[in-house]
C-alpha cells in the first residue's frame, strides 16, 4: 500500500516551483531528524528522509492547491503510521514543526490565508494520524489476542494428546496402576490391576486401601504408607501379598508414590503393583533347596545357622536354649562295607526317625552333613529338656533299621548343650555342642554327654599347656628338684631322684602329672626327658667331683616312649660323657609297662644301658601287672616299691597286716632276685622303722626330705641337717 | 529445558514476555498492560533504552541486507519475537521472493501470532522451541523443510544471547548450530554488552528491573563475545558496537553515541 501511494506523490510533484521544493527538502531533513527514533521504521535515514520529504511535497501541493482540501493531510497522518511512525513523540514533534519551520522553509513567513490553510492540514494530519493509529493499535491488540486464543489452543489441544497419551498409558500399561485418594477411597484402577486382582474397576472402588491388607503383610509395608498419607515419604516399595477376588493369593512387588498438590498438600497416592507371583513362587522353590538337604529332606547346615542366628537375634533376657549335636556311631564301616547307597538309606531313616521323634514348636532337626545331625530345642526350661530328647533319640534309634535285606542296628552319640542364651554366642554354643559329642564318643559311644564347662576348662588348659611346652622348653621354664634316696640301715643318702618342674608363667608351679602325660602324647616327653638327663648328670657330676665316694648317684625317670626312642642308648652315652660322669652314677627308672608290656627292642636298649653300668630301677612297682617269672631276665638292679603300699604302715601303734606282708613278700621277692628294694612315699618314722625291719633297702619320702633344689643336696652331703 | 516438550507451558498475561516487551519499545501495541508497565519502569530509569532496542533492530536490518548481499537466501531466526515490523522475511523477500526463513521462538504467544500473520507464505515456517535445545531445533520439521545446508543459511541471533546464562553456555549452544552450518555459512549476533567497567549506575537500575521482572540478562564484554564465533571468520568491521557495524548514515553513529551498551558482529564459517 505505501509503495502505491508513493508512486502517486512522485507522478504529482511537477507543478512545484524549484525554490518551493527546496525548501520542501530543507524541511523535510529536519522532520526527519526531529522524528527518528521516537519508533522503529525499518527504513535506513535517507529512506526515511525520501518518505519524509514525499509527504511534505504532498503537504505543500495540498498548502497550495486549489480548490484547498484537508484531505491529504489527513493521508499524511495516515501514511506516517503506516510507515510505523508510531512513537509517542511522533505526532507532537510534527505537528510542531509543521507550525513553526515550514511557511519560513517554504519562503512565505507570515502568510495568514498559508498559516490558516497550515493549520487546517495540521489538524487533518494529527486526525488522519489518530485515527490511523487508532486503528493499528485496534489492530495489533486484536492480533497479539488472538495469538493468544492461538497459543492457548494450541497448549490446550497438546494438554488433550498428553492428557489421551496418558490415559493410554494408565490403560494399557502391562503394570497395574491405581489411583487413591489420601482418605484410601480407591478412586481408578486400571485393566492390568483388575486382571491382577479379579476385581472390576466398580468393585475396587468400593474398596479402601486398608481393605487390601494381607495377614501376611511386613509391619513395614503399613508403617510406610501411614507416613506416606502424613506426607512424611514420597514414595517407598514393598513385597506386598494381595487376596484375588478368586481367593487365591497374589506376590506383588508395589510401588507406592504421593502425588502432591500445587502447595506440597497430599493429594493422591498412586500404586504400581508388579506381579511378582511366578518369581516369587521360583524363588521359595530355590530357598527351600538352598535350605534343604535334598537327602533326608530335613533342614540343612545354612537354615539351622539361620534359624540358630534367628533365635539369637530375637533373644528375650531370659530365654533358654538347647542343642543335640548327634554322629553315628561307626557309621563309615556301614558306608564301606555295605556301599554308600545303603549308608545313604541308613541316613535316610535315622533322619526320619529324628524327625519324629521331636517334632513340635520351637524345635529344628537338621543334617549338617556326612552322619552328623543337629537339634536345636528354644525355650527349654532346663538340661532336662534336651536330656529327654537325646533319651528318646537314642531310644528310637534302637530298632534295627532293615536296607536291602540288612538289619542294621546303628547307634549314636550325642553332645548336649542348653544354657541361657544372654551371655553367649551361637558359635559358642555350636563350638560346645561338637566338643560334648567328642566327649560322647571318647566316653564310649552310645551315649549322650552333658557340656562340662569344668570338664571343658581342663582340657582347655590340657591344650594351653601342650601348646605352649615346646616353647617353655626354650625358654627354661623348667628345672629340676632332686629327693634323697636314703639307705635305712644308717640313713646314709646314697642317691637322689630327679624330678622335672615347670615354673609356668601363668598357672605357676605345676608337677610333672599335670605334663608328663601331654609330653608323651605330643612327643616332646623325647627332648625334655634328655634335658633333664644332662640336668640331672650335670649334678651328679658336680657332686662327685665335690664329695667324692659320698656323692650320691641321681635317678632319673624315662618315659615309656623314651624308653622306645632309638636313640635313648647314644643320647645317654653322650651325656654321660660329656659330663665325665661315671655310668653307676645314673640310675634310669621305669614304670613296669615300660619294661614288661614292650618288645625286644627296648629291652636290648636297657641291656645295653645295663651293660654300660647304668643302673635300671622299676619305678612303682606293684601297681602294674608284672610278669614275675620274666623279671628274672630283665636287666633290671632295683624295685621301687610304690607309696600306696606304705599307707598301712604309716600308723606308730598299728599297722595293717596286708600291706605289711605285701611289702614283705616284694622286698624278698627282690632280694631273691638279687635286687635292690626301694620304699616310696614313706612320711613317718613309723614308716621308715617298719621297713627297716621288713629288709627294705632303701627309703624316699617326706619323712627324709621333700624334693628340693640341688643345694638342700648339698646341705644334706655336708651333714649340715 | 525443565519441561518435557509435550507438556505445554501456563500463558499467563499478567507475566511479563521478553517478545511483547520488546514489541512495546519498537512502538508495537502488541502487548498487554504487565508488559507495558515493566516497558515503561524501564525506560523512566533508563530513558536511552528505547534507542538500545531500536539499534538491535536496525542491526537486524543492515546485517539481512549485508547477507542478501553475500548471496545468503536462508535464514535461521533464533528468537525473532513478536512480528512488529521489518521482519526478516519481509526484508529477505523484498530482495528475492524465494528467500526463505525459518523464526524460532519460546514464547508460545509471539510463535502463534507469527504463524496467523505467516499464514499462506509457504518460504516462512515458525517454530515453537527453545533455542537452547540446538539439536531440537536443528531436527525440526519446519528446518526441515524450510532449509537447506548445503546452501549458505545465516543463523541470526539478534538481541538473544544476553538471555542465556554461562552455566547454560552459550558457546556450546552456538557452536551446535555452527557445526551444522556449511562452509560459506553466516552467523549474526547482536548482544548486550560493556566494556569491562563501563555500566552506569542508570543501565544497572534497568538492568535489575528487567532481571526481577522480565528475565535475567548477561552482559558481555567484547571478548567474550568474538569467542562466540569460535569457527567463523568475522567480517568487517568485527566485534563492535551495534550501532557502528556497517551504518547506513554517519549519522547514526554519532547519535548513538561511542558507549552504546551493546556489540554487533557477523561471522563466516570458514
Amino acid at each position: 500500500m505505501t509503495d502505491r501511494v508513493d508512486q502517486r506523490v512522485r507522478e504529482d510533484r511537477s507543478p512545484l516551483s524549484p525554490a518551493v521544493l527546496a525548501g520542501a527538502e530543507a524541511f523535510a531533513r529536519s522532520w526527519a531528524t526531529a522524528v527518528i527514533g521516537s519508533s522503529y521504521v525499518p527504513m535506513t535515514r535517507a529512506e526515511v528522509a525520501q518518505h519524509l520529504q514525499d509527504l511534505t511535497e504532498t503537504l505543500v501541493e495540498a498548502l497550495f492547491a486549489t480548490p484547498f482540501r484537508t484531505a491529504p493531510g489527513y493521508e499524511i497522518g495516515s501514511r506516517l503510521v503506516d510507515a510505523h511512525f508510531t512513537g509517542t513523540d511522533t505526532l507532537g514533534r510534527t505537528i510542531q514543526l509543521l507550525g513553526d519551520d515550514l511557511p519560513a522553509e517554504l519562503g512565505f513567513p507570515g502568510d495568514a490565508r498559508l498559516t490558516s490553510r497550515l493549520s487546517a492540514l495540521q489538524g487533518a494530519l494529527a486526525a488522519g494520524y489518530a485515527r490511523a493509529l487508532r486503528e493499528r493499535t485496534l489492530a495489533e491488540q486484536e492480533a497479539i489476542r488472538a495469538a493468544v486464543l492461538d497459543a492457548r489452543d494450541q497448549a490446550e489441544s497438546m494438554l488433550r494428546a498428553s492428557e489421551a497419551r496418558f490415559r493410554a498409558m494408565f490403560t494399557e500399561a502391562a503394570i497395574g496402576i491405581g489411583i487413591a485418594a489420601i482418605d484410601g477411597r480407591i478412586l481408578d484402577v486400571n485393566q492390568a490391576l483388575q486382571d491382577m486382582l479379579g476385581f472390576s474397576v466398580e468393585e475396587m472402588r468400593q474398596y479402601n486401601v486398608r481393605d487390601l491388607m494381607h495377614p501376611e503383610d511386613a509391619g513395614s509395608v503399613w508403617r510406610l504408607y501411614d507416613q506416606l498419607i502424613a506426607g512424611e515419604c514420597d514414595h517407598y516399595r514393598a513385597e506386598k501379598r494381595f487376596h484375588r477376588a478368586d481367593g487365591e493369593q497374589v506376590w506383588t512387588h508395589l510401588t507406592l508414590s504421593l502425588v502432591r498438590d500445587d502447595h506440597g498438600e497430599p493429594q493422591y497416592q498412586v500404586a504400581m503393583i508388579e506381579d511378582v507371583t511366578d518369581r516369587h513362587l521360583l524363588q521359595n522353590r530355590l530357598r527351600y533347596q538352598a535350605l534343604h538337604d535334598p537327602l533326608t529332606g530335613l533342614p540343612n547346615r545354612a537354615l539351622f545357622l539361620e534359624r540358630l542366628g534367628r533365635v539369637f537375634n530375637n533373644r528375650a533376657k531370659h530365654v533358654r536354649a538347647g542343642l543335640c549335636y548327634l554322629d553315628l556311631d561307626g557309621f563309615k564301616v556301614i558306608n564301606d562295607s555295605l556301599g554308600h547307597d545303603t549308608g545313604d538309606q541308613l541316613l535316610v531313616e535315622v533322619g526320619r526317625r529324628l524327625d519324629h521323634s521331636v517334632s513340635g514348636e520351637g524345635k529344628l532337626v537338621a543334617r549338617m552333613g556326612g552322619d552328623e545331625f543337629v537339634i536345636l530345642v528354644e525355650g527349654s526350661s532346663g538340661e532336662q529338656d534336651i536330656v529327654d530328647v537325646a533319651d528318646r533319640v537314642l531310644t528310637e534309634l534302637e530298632a534295627p533299621i532293615r536296607i536291602a535285606g540288612h538289619e542294621l542296628s546303628v547307634s549314636a552319640s550325642i553332645g548336649i548343650v542348653e544354657r541361657q542364651l544372654s551371655g553367649t554366642t551361637s558359635a559358642d554354643l555350636m563350638r560346645d555342642a561338637d566338643i560334648t559329642l567328642y566327649w560322647a564318643k571318647a566316653d564310649g559311644k552310645a551315649r549322650w554327654a552333658l557340656y562340662d564347662p569344668e570338664r571343658n576348662a581342663r582340657e582347655v588348659a590340657r591344650f594351653t599347656l601342650s601348646a605352649t611346652m615346646p616353647r617353655a622348653l626354650e625358654r627354661g621354664e623348667f628345672y629340676v628338684e632332686y629327693q634323697p634316696l636314703v639307705r635305712l640301715e644308717d640313713s646314709t643318702v646314697t642317691g637322689v631322684e630327679a624330678l622335672v618342674r615347670w615354673q609356668h608363667p601363668e598357672f605357676g608351679r605345676l608337677a610333672p602329672d599335670r605334663f608328663i602325660e601331654l609330653a608323651e602324647e605330643t612327643g616332646l616327653i623325647v627332648p625334655l626327658g634328655r634335658w633333664v638327663l644332662r640336668k640331672a648328670c650335670q649334678e651328679a657330676r658336680r657332686w662327685l667331683v665335690e664329695f667324692g665316694d659320698a656323692a650320691p648317684f641321681v635317678s632319673v625317670n624315662l618315659a615309656v616312649r623314651q624308653s622306645r626312642d632309638p636313640e635313648l642308648v647314644r643320647d645317654v652315652k653322650q651325656i654321660l660323657d660329656e659330663c665325665a660322669l661315671p655310668p653307676h652314677h645314673l640310675q634310669l627308672e621305669l614304670t613296669e609297662s615300660a619294661i614288661m608290656g614292650t618288645a625286644d627292642e627296648p629291652l636290648e636298649a636297657l641291656r645295653a644301658l645295663c651293660d654300660m653300668g647304668v643302673r635300671i630301677a622299676i619305678d612303682d612297682f606293684g601297681t602294674g601287672y608284672s610278669n614275675l617269672a620274666y623279671l628274672k631276665h630283665l636287666p633290671v638292679h632295683e624295685l621301687k616299691i610304690a607309696g600306696s603300699f606304705m599307707e598301712g604302715l604309716r600308723a606308730e601303734n598299728e599297722e595293717d597286716p596286708v600291706d605289711a606282708q605285701i611289702v614283705a613278700t616284694l622286698v624278698q621277692l627282690a632280694h631273691a632276685l638279687s635286687l635292690g628294694v626301694t620304699a616310696e612315699g614313706v612320711e613317718t618314722p613309723a614308716q621308715a622303722a617298719r621297713l627297716l625291719r621288713l629288709g627294705c633297702d632303701t627309703g624316699q619320702g617326706w619323712f627324709f626330705a621333700r624334693p628340693g633344689p640341688p643345694e638342700n643336696i648339698d646341705s644334706l652331703l655336708r651333714g649340715d641337717l | 529445558m525443565e519441561r518435557p516438550n509435550w507438556a505445554p507451558g501456563d500463558i499467563d498475561l499478567e507475566r511479563p514476555s521478553v517478545a511483547r516487551v520488546y514489541d512495546y519499545w519498537l512502538g508495537g501495541a502488541h502487548n498487554f498492560a504487565a508488559d507495558r508497565a515493566v516497558a515503561q519502569q524501564t525506560l523512566e530509569t533508563m530513558p536511552e533504552l528505547r534507542g538500545v532496542v531500536l539499534n538491535h533492530r536496525a542491526f537486524l536490518r543492515r546485517a539481512v541486507r549485508y547477507l542478501l548481499g553475500h548471496g545468503v537466501r536462508q535464514f535461521l531466526d533464533l528468537g525473532s519475537g513478536i512480528p512488529t515490523v521489518g521482519n526478516v522475511h519481509e526484508i529477505a523477500q523484498a530482495a528475492d521472493p524465494q528467500a526463505r526463513v525459518v523464526y524460532v521462538d519460546i514464547d508460545p504467544v509471539a510463535v502463534a501470532h507469527s504463524r496467523s500473520l505467516l499464514a499462506g507464505n509457504g518460504q516462512v515456517s515458525v517454530l515453537h522451541a527453545d533455542i537452547r535445545d540446538w539439536a531440537g531445533v536443528l531436527a525440526s520439521d519446519e528446518v526441515d523443510k524450510q532449509l537447506d545446508f548445503d546452501e549458505p543459511v545465516a543463523v541470526l541471533m539478534i538481541a538473544l544471547l544476553h538471555f542465556v546464562p554461562d552455566e547454560e553456555d552459550p558457546w556450546g549452544i552456538v557452536g551446535g548450530y555452527r557445526d551444522r552450518l556449511s562452509p560459506g555459512g553466516f552467523l549474526a549476533i547482536s548482544h548486550a554488552g560493556y566494556e569491562a567497567d563501563e555500566e552506569t549506575e542508570a543501565s544497572r537500575q534497568a538492568r535489575k528491573i528487567y532481571d526481577r521482572d522480565v528475565t535475567r540478562m548477561r552482559f558481555r564484554d567484547p571478548a567474550e563475545i568474538s569467542r562466540l564465533f569460535d569457527g567463523f571468520a568475522l567480517v568487517e568491521p568485527g566485534v563492535v558496537r551495534v550501532p557502528a557495524w556497517r551504518p547506513e548514515s554517519p549519522a547514526d553513529v554519532e547519535e548513538s553515541g561511542k558507549r552504546f551498551p551493546g556489540f554487533g558482529a557477523i561471522g563466516r564459517k570458514a
